[in-house]
């Protein structure tokens, strides 16, 4: 879906549903899982449909995902970071299992 | 000299003379004249680094490696560098999620900013606050655009800017306005396969009256070799006046009509934009008054001539306030910040006023030509308002407009009661992406004008705050009983099945 003009200069790896993917230093969740090929991160609340980034401004929050098991993070707002865990938000937010912090 | 860049609420002081909320070229610009005068200012921005959108990653690129960009986006780097030379407190990566005037009556000496930074929230403090929170894209519902494989134009600018990402596959735009093109050329410039743009703008209808200013203008040989440029290169179809989006789950090509012709083209990728609107959460929250602006179909903060809200502490710049281009905004940040200092140190020193007014003027000279370009690209009303009764208009909690549609016919005070019956505009965006929708679509129902239909009234938090950085914010026994029913000294102490009882006693 997207291709990087140039490669990656400063390398970290993080994984998203178990996929182990790599993405450059300082760059966006959303942006990380675009330029590896996830286009979709979250199903939506009501029906289930496969959704993801939109408008990777932090203003739709179609970029939705669990990060390190913290639901409900914006992946276009989050810096990708070694060793992040990642997983598709699926359907309406829960506060059980919330995690503390 | 430099910005002191901070990471944490907690490193932020508790009073600044003057909070800027947002770095893009209004807010750069008025924050980097007001610490030049040696106010304390402190500055709020979502990303990681200086710009805004339209300059976005402007610190990070440059014209040799990433000459795709364009001619126009370099012009922000000066406007950076003098901003991260400046003497003042920058905080990216901070979300600003409320606003308070100050109130004598509620004993609030100075306006209250809501902030959270580094996972901690806190307010700060302000004598002024200078809103430069830029603008939108405004949302352009068409039957499939939930779809992966739909973005907005501005989300793949926004990855080419930042981390110079080229769609791969065939790539359709479609929509209208000057940001369209731009990005469709700067697009095709870095590598991508454009199969075409599909231009649904309505064409000039009462553009002509705004043409003489636009000649002289310099919008005028920008947009014009913007649009040559476009069509020796690229496929540009206009006259769209219908668009779908194909695909289960992901986007696989569009289906539109050009007067009686129906016509395919299978895409990757599907880029929408219908121009953009003012982002007025903030002022919105904070109870600034607003009004409809006709010239761009959007509602934007109520301003005076010296750039204040209907708050006296709340001086709006830039996009936030109203349309006018990153140059523009860049001027009119200096001539807000020249107000506030006015405000703040000298009102009666005609040193200051005499700046101010030829920053107006050059302001005016930047804008000139700004209402053709409105006018010509108003989006058609099919674009504003869906007809299609399939069509999603709140993304969040899905909600078509042929919901909206029946509930709005049983009878409705507005948009805020439309959003208590539907749930349209209560999931997380608050309604960012479907507000400026259920305007247009109810005052179509209705009969009636956008300005009488008014629009969601936002309410704090406007940008998502875990609870445990709410409940960590500091409060007094009073907010603790108001929340728990208990008061922190009596004789019951506040556990979690004390807080329970007294709960539902109070049912």
């Amino acid at each position: 879906m997207f291709r990087r003009l140039a490669p990656i200069s400063d390398p970290l790896s993080f994984k998203f549903e178990g996929l182990a993917l790599s993405a450059e230093k300082g760059e966006s969740v959303a942006l990380a899982l675009l330029a590896s090929g996830i286009e979709s991160c979250r199903d939506s609340v009501v029906h289930g449909r496969p959704r993801g980034p939109y408008c990777l401004m932090g203003a739709c929050f179609e970029c939705l995902v669990v990060i390190d098991g913290v639901a409900s993070r914006q992946g276009c707002q989050v810096e990708v970071r070694q060793g992040m865990v990642i997983t598709r938000q699926s359907g309406a937010r829960s506060m059980s299992g919330a995690t503390q912090s | 000299m430099s910005v002191v860049a901070v990471e944490h609420a907690s490193d932020l002081a508790a009073f600044y003379e003057v909070v800027v909320v947002g770095a893009g070229p209004a807010g750069m610009s008025a924050a980097t004249l007001l610490a030049a005068e040696g106010l304390s200012v402190l500055v709020l921005d979502e990303n990681p680094a200086p710009g805004g959108q339209i300059y976005r990653s402007i610190t990070y690129n440059a014209a040799a490696r990433q000459g795709y960009l364009g001619e126009a986006y370099w012009q922000g780097a000066p406007i950076a560098a003098a901003f991260l030379q400046s003497s003042l407190t920058y905080a990216p990566r901070c979300r600003a999620w409320s606003l308070d005037g100050a109130s004598i009556a509620d004993n609030e000496p100075y306006a209250r900013v809501g902030v959270s930074l580094g996972g901690v929230a806190r307010h700060v403090q302000a004598a002024k606050v200078i809103l430069a929170t830029g603008a939108l894209e405004r949302p352009m519902p068409v039957p499939g655009w939930t779809l992966p494989g739909v973005m907005s134009a501005g989300a793949a600018q926004i990855a080419l800017k930042t981390s110079g990402l080229v769609p791969t596959g065939r790539v359709v735009l479609a929509g209208c306005g000057p940001l369209l093109y731009q990005l469709a050329v700067q697009l095709h410039d870095a590598g991508a396969n454009i199969v075409a743009l599909l231009d649904t703008s309505p064409g000039l209808r009462s553009a002509w009256r705004y043409l003489p200013a636009f000649v002289f203008s310099p919008y005028m040989f920008k947009g014009v070799a913007l649009l040559t440029k476009a069509r020796r290169k690229l496929r540009v179809i206009g006259g769209v006046s219908q668009l779908e989006i194909n695909g289960e789950d992901r986007a696989t090509g569009v289906s539109l009509r050009i007067g009686r012709t129906e016509q395919t083209l299978t895409a990757d990728l599907v880029l929408l934009h219908q121009g953009v609107i003012p982002d007025t959460a903030l002022a919105n929250c904070a109870g600034c008054a607003l009004e409809w602006n006709e010239a761009i179909r959007a509602f934007e903060p109520q301003t005076d001539a010296r750039g204040r809200s209907s708050l006296p502490d709340v001086y709006i710049a830039g996009d936030g306030a109203g349309i006018a281009g990153a140059l523009a905004s860049s001027e009119a940040g200096r001539a807000v910040a020249l107000a506030v200092l006015g405000a703040l140190v000298s009102p009666q020193d005609d040193k200051i006023e005499k700046r101010r007014l030829s920053s107006l003027h050059r302001c005016a000279q930047l804008r000139r030509g700004r209402r053709f370009i409105d006018a010509a690209y108003l989006p058609a009303p099919q674009f504003l308002a869906p007809p299609d009764d399939q069509t999603l208009v709140c993304r969040c909690e899905e909600v078509t407009a042929g919901t909206l549609r029946d509930v709005a016919r049983r009878g409705l005070t507005g948009p805020n009661q439309l959003k208590v019956f539907t749930r349209c505009g209560m999931g997380p965006c608050q309604g960012r992406l479907c507000g400026p929708t259920v305007v247009e679509l109810l005052a179509d129902l209705m009969n009636t004008r956008p300005a009488d239909v008014g629009t969601y009234r936002l309410r704090p938090p406007i940008k998502p705050l875990r609870l445990s950085e709410i409940a960590a914010l500091p409060h007094d026994d009073t907010e603790t009983h108001a929340v728990t029913g208990l008061w922190p000294d009596s004789s019951a102490p506040l556990t979690f099945s004390n807080i329970e009882r007294e709960t539902l006693n109070d049912r």
